[in-house]
């Protein structure tokens, strides 16, 4: 079938469009280069404090050279992913488990609020003096800021898939298990998919937030070392902000 | 054996969805016991197949997936099981769409999928629950014409509810009038229409449809108006 010429003409407005978001995207990060680049070479900011694009990618290129920062980004990742898939798979058991037990989900909930509200990057230090200075301690804070609300979100998606959907189970003589693999899993997909975007990104910051406390390698580190010596501040935090996308 | 169709009919929706879940075994009665060809029907031996007023199909199946959910659940996957869907598949038009996701058929064709879904477990008894009452009317009267074709040709006694006057008599065997709450039985009229192959469209056309119409009319009416006096 050949598309009609006003169907034509609407595709090909549509690629247009795309066109123009993608190039104004991709105008906006260079102009921000430019503008900081120059901002620092005309002497508009003191470039030991702002640090500047060019001094980044310099930095950058002597890290890269001696490997460390590949490195310190592989720590920092592998202990980011580690945190990920426990806060997936805890989040989803005891999500799991409060929907199979409501009497469970109305004692429990009113602490979940309030251990999801309480600030997680202050439990840190407490964290090490329990578990000490090493991996365990960083992962244990990434899981701890992403966990609850995983828990809150998945169990409030299993509550409101239609209850219809799990009646018709019933009519066909299922159990509760036919729900939970048939219906519950299934249905929530998206859902699950979506807080799975979210945690990847507070995996990171809790991971970071422990490296800041607890650690001799990663980026966390990265950037208390670059503070502190008052050099690469400016690159790791964009390097941070790369991982973060 | 032949083909009986028991219908409900009520004029208020207080209970009925209950009274269904009841007779299917969903809930449990306070007192008593509901009994089908001698058995309880909460029995596992007992099949009752109970199609609910929307179709949920699930969008995450095929067709055919959503069609052998009841046989999964059960455990029944035998290639004969397997095999009767498709036979139903072919039988009622649906077999260009046995791999399609449930959101490319239309709403009939939706419907007509469920009551498969449910007769693939081959149920000694069907409830359905307004089937209809989410499809236009044009829809409406072609489907009808579908399931109860589909019903005959599988032998299978189905109870339904409706609160159409005209779908229960052009489809029924037997109607049952409710009152008001508490439900109890106000009157059972048999149908009978002077035809060969008779189907719903025909039935709406022929000369006892008024009449069976009248009868329970004033039946509903009579008592509507001794509720308010």
């Amino acid at each position: 079938m050949t598309p009609s010429p006003s169907h034509k003409l609407y595709l090909k407005n549509l690629r247009r469009e795309h066109f123009f978001v993608h190039t104004a995207q991709i105008l906006i990060f260079f102009l921000f280069l430019i503008l900081w680049e120059a901002a620092v070479r005309l002497k508009w900011i003191d470039g030991f404090i702002f640090s500047s694009p060019s001094r980044i990618w310099n930095t950058f290129l002597s890290m890269a050279i001696d490997g460390s920062i590949f490195y310190h980004i592989c720590v920092t990742l592998s202990e980011t992913i580690g945190s990920f898939l426990l806060v997936v798979i805890i989040g989803t058991v005891l999500a799991i488990l409060l929907w199979l037990s409501e009497r469970l989900s109305k004692i429990i909930e009113p602490y979940l609020i309030i251990l999801n509200s309480l600030p997680k990057s202050a439990l840190a230090p407490l964290l090490i003096v329990w578990l000490g200075t090493g991996i365990k301690t960083i992962i244990v804070t990434g899981i701890s800021i992403a966990i609850f609300g995983t828990i809150l979100n998945l169990y409030t998606g299993f509550k409101e898939t239609s209850s219809d959907m799990q009646k018709l189970i019933y009519t066909l003589h299922g159990t509760k298990k036919d729900v939970l693999f048939k219906v519950l899993l299934p249905s929530t997909i998206p859902l699950q998919i979506s807080i799975m975007k979210v945690n990847i990104g507070l995996c990171l910051v809790g991971v970071v937030i422990g490296e800041f406390l607890a650690s001799r390698q990663g980026l966390g580190y990265l950037i208390i070392y670059g503070s502190q010596v008052f050099l690469l501040e400016g690159f790791l935090i964009q390097s941070s902000v790369y991982l973060d996308d | 054996m032949t083909a009986k169709f028991l219908f409900c009919f009520r004029y208020s929706n207080i209970g009925k969805t209950t009274l269904l879940s009841l007779i299917s075994g969903l809930l449990s009665p306070e007192s008593g016991c509901i009994l089908l060809y001698g058995q309880n029907v909460k029995d596992d031996t007992c099949h009752i197949g109970y199609m609910l007023q929307k179709d949920h199909l699930f969008e995450w199946r095929t067709i055919f997936c959503n069609l052998k959910l009841g046989l999964e659940i059960q455990k029944k996957e035998t290639p004969e099981n397997l095999n009767h869907i498709d036979q139903m598949l072919t039988k009622y038009g649906l077999w260009k769409f046995r791999d399609s996701r449930p959101s490319q058929l239309s709403g009939g064709m939706r419907q007509r999928a469920a009551l498969i879904r449910t007769l693939a477990l081959d149920p000694d008894l069907l409830l359905l629950d307004e089937p209809f009452c989410a499809l236009d009317y044009q829809t409406r009267l072609s489907v009808s014409d579908d399931i109860y074709s589909i019903i005959k040709g599988e032998g299978k006694t189905a109870i339904l509810v409706t609160h159409d006057l005209s779908e229960a008599i052009s489809m029924a065997d037997r109607v049952i009038v409710f009152s008001e709450r508490p439900g109890r039985i106000l009157r059972e009229v048999p149908i009978k229409f002077e035809m060969e192959n008779r189907t719903p469209i025909a039935a709406r056309n022929a000369p006892e449809f008024k009449t069976y119409f009248n009868l329970l009319w004033k039946e509903l009416n009579h008592h509507d108006t001794l509720a308010l006096s």
